[in-house]
Order: structure tokens, then C-alpha cells, then sequence
């Protein structure tokens, strides 16, 4: 069930840069956060006038494993979680990030980095909270 | 907010082409650090099992180059295609950051997956991610609607 993932610390520093880089970039031409709840958020609540730059972001966001796929081959991702699971942790994720106004990457990549005191927080407590979960799933009633 | 960042002549293309080009990197970024990999995520958070830390060199790697980036953007006064930055104004630490970290958390322990990688995953068709993503986009409009 819990299976082993091998520690990747390069491909994780590369990948984290890219992340970054895509966090300076929108700064640098839009003037926006790359906070994926925000930017998810912002498409399906009341009309917006700027729908059309969140729904190119995320449009690339999907398309860049399909680029993957085409050029290296297949991305593979395992899934432990169950339907039901699932459908909680869904709720539980889009409205927790609409609630707290953002996620690993508004609060956790682009707030920190800004010395934000609220994401301070906020990083600390999802980060607790997703520990002492995976904690009680997979020790405590596993 | 947005509507009045069209004073000057800049095509109206230019937002969602950079954004697009925000977006791929992104997505890249997730699949080259295989944090598009809920297992991965999960076993970040599994401390005291299967522990990898790989999530915080992510993290780390990310940080640096934001905070790097945003030190030599921000003082320019103004990003390239619209008229001014916009930075969260809130400072104060309220219930409702705390909560919704706290529900946000215990979600993303009980399956690995944040918004990011959740949206990168619907590539790669699983039924799972769709499960996932129907529920994710439900709670983020439940909630936007229960408050506005």
C-alpha cells in the first residue's frame, strides 16, 4: 500500500526551479501570484472579467505532461486512494484553499517568498495537517 | 481589478499567452520532480513510515528562484502586459486562514494531491484524477457560493 519512493533530491531542485521560474514569470508579465487554487478559484466563482488568462494557465498546466508524453514517453503516478477517499479529499482540498485562499504553491512557493506572515501560517498548519493525516491513515487504522 | 489594466495598447492576447507559458513551465516543473505523483506527496508527509523528503527540495528549489525573482521584479513598479502587480493585501492571521489551511491539509494527506498536480494529472487520463477533480472543483464552488 505505502510503497517506497526513491529520495530524487536533483530532479526535485530542477523541477522546484521550474516551478519558480513560472512563479516570476506571471509576476514579471501578468503582475499575478501563481497560486493554482487562486487562479482555479477565480474560474468558477461569480463572473470574472479575467477568465480567459486562468483558463490558458491551467490549459498549460494540463498540457505539459501530454508534451512529456510525446517527447520521453509515458508519466506514471500511483494512486492509493480509494473513490470515496478520493471524493473527500477533493472537498476537503477545494474548499479548504478557497477558505484559506490558497495552496502549496500560492501561499507555500510564491507567499513564502515573499515573507508573508499568513503563509507562514498557513504552510505550517496544511503541513501539520497533512502529516497527522497520512499519520492516522496509514499507522493508526491502517 | 483587471478591467482598468487596458489603458495602454497592449494586445489583449499578451495575458493569456504568458499566462499559457506560466502554466507549461509549471506543469513541467511537477512532472520533472514527480510531485504530479500523489505516492510521492504522500510519502513526503509519512514522517514516521516511508518517509521522502524529495517535496521539500521542491519547495527549496521553487523558494529560491521566486524569492530571488520577485526581489529583482517587484521594484520595476509595474509587470510587462498589465498595469500593476497584484500582491495579497490581507496581514491579519484569522479563523478562516487557519481553518481552511487545517481542512486543506487533512485533503491533501488523505490522497497526495494539491490543486497543481491534480490539474497536470488530468493528462493523463485517469478515472481517479477525474473523481479527484469533480470534488476538488465542487468544494472550491460550494464554498465560494456559501460565502458570496
Amino acid at each position: 500500500m505505502d510503497a517506497v519512493t526513491p529520495f530524487t533530491p536533483v530532479s526535485a531542485l530542477i523541477g522546484g526551479a521550474l516551478i519558480g521560474l513560472s512563479a516570476v514569470w506571471l509576476m514579471a508579465a501578468n503582475g499575478r501570484i501563481a497560486g493554482i487554487s487562486g487562479i482555479t478559484g477565480g474560474l468558477i466563482g461569480p463572473a470574472v472579467p479575467d477568465r480567459l488568462w486562468r483558463l490558458a494557465f491551467v490549459a498549460g498546466l494540463i498540457a505539459a505532461p501530454l508534451i512529456v508524453m510525446l517527447a520521453a514517453g509515458p508519466v506514471e503516478i500511483s494512486i492509493q486512494a480509494g473513490p470515496l477517499t478520493l471524493i473527500a479529499a477533493g472537498l476537503l482540498v477545494g474548499a479548504g484553499t478557497q477558505m484559506g485562499s490558497g495552496c502549496t504553491s500560492g501561499h507555500g512557493v510564491c507567499g513564502l517568498s515573499l515573507f508573508s506572515p499568513r503563509s507562514l501560517a498557513s504552510v505550517a498548519v496544511f503541513m501539520a495537517a497533512g502529516a497527522a493525516t497520512v499519520f492516522v491513515t496509514r499507522h493508526l487504522i491502517a | 481589478m483587471s478591467d482598468t489594466q487596458t489603458a495602454r495598447p497592449v494586445s489583449t492576447l499578451a495575458l493569456p499567452l504568458a499566462a499559457l507559458g506560466a502554466g507549461l513551465i509549471f506543469g513541467l516543473g511537477l512532472v520533472i520532480s514527480d510531485m504530479i505523483n500523489p505516492a510521492k506527496v504522500l510519502n513526503f508527509l509519512d514522517v514516521a513510515g516511508t518517509w521522502d523528503p524529495s517535496l521539500a527540495f521542491v519547495m527549496g528549489g521553487a523558494m529560491g528562484v521566486t524569492a530571488l525573482g520577485y526581489r529583482l521584479i517587484l521594484p520595476r513598479g509595474k509587470p510587462l502586459f498589465a498595469g500593476s502587480f497584484s500582491l495579497p493585501t490581507a496581514r491579519q492571521l484569522d479563523p478562516r486562514l487557519i481553518g481552511g489551511a487545517a481542512l486543506f491539509g487533512a485533503g491533501w494527506g488523505l490522497a497526495g494531491f494539491c490543486p497543481g498536480p491534480a490539474l497536470s494529472a488530468a493528462a493523463l487520463g485517469m478515472g481517479e484524477v477525474y473523481i479527484f477533480l469533480i470534488a476538488m472543483l465542487a468544494g472550491m464552488g460550494g464554498w465560494r457560493w456559501l460565502v458570496k
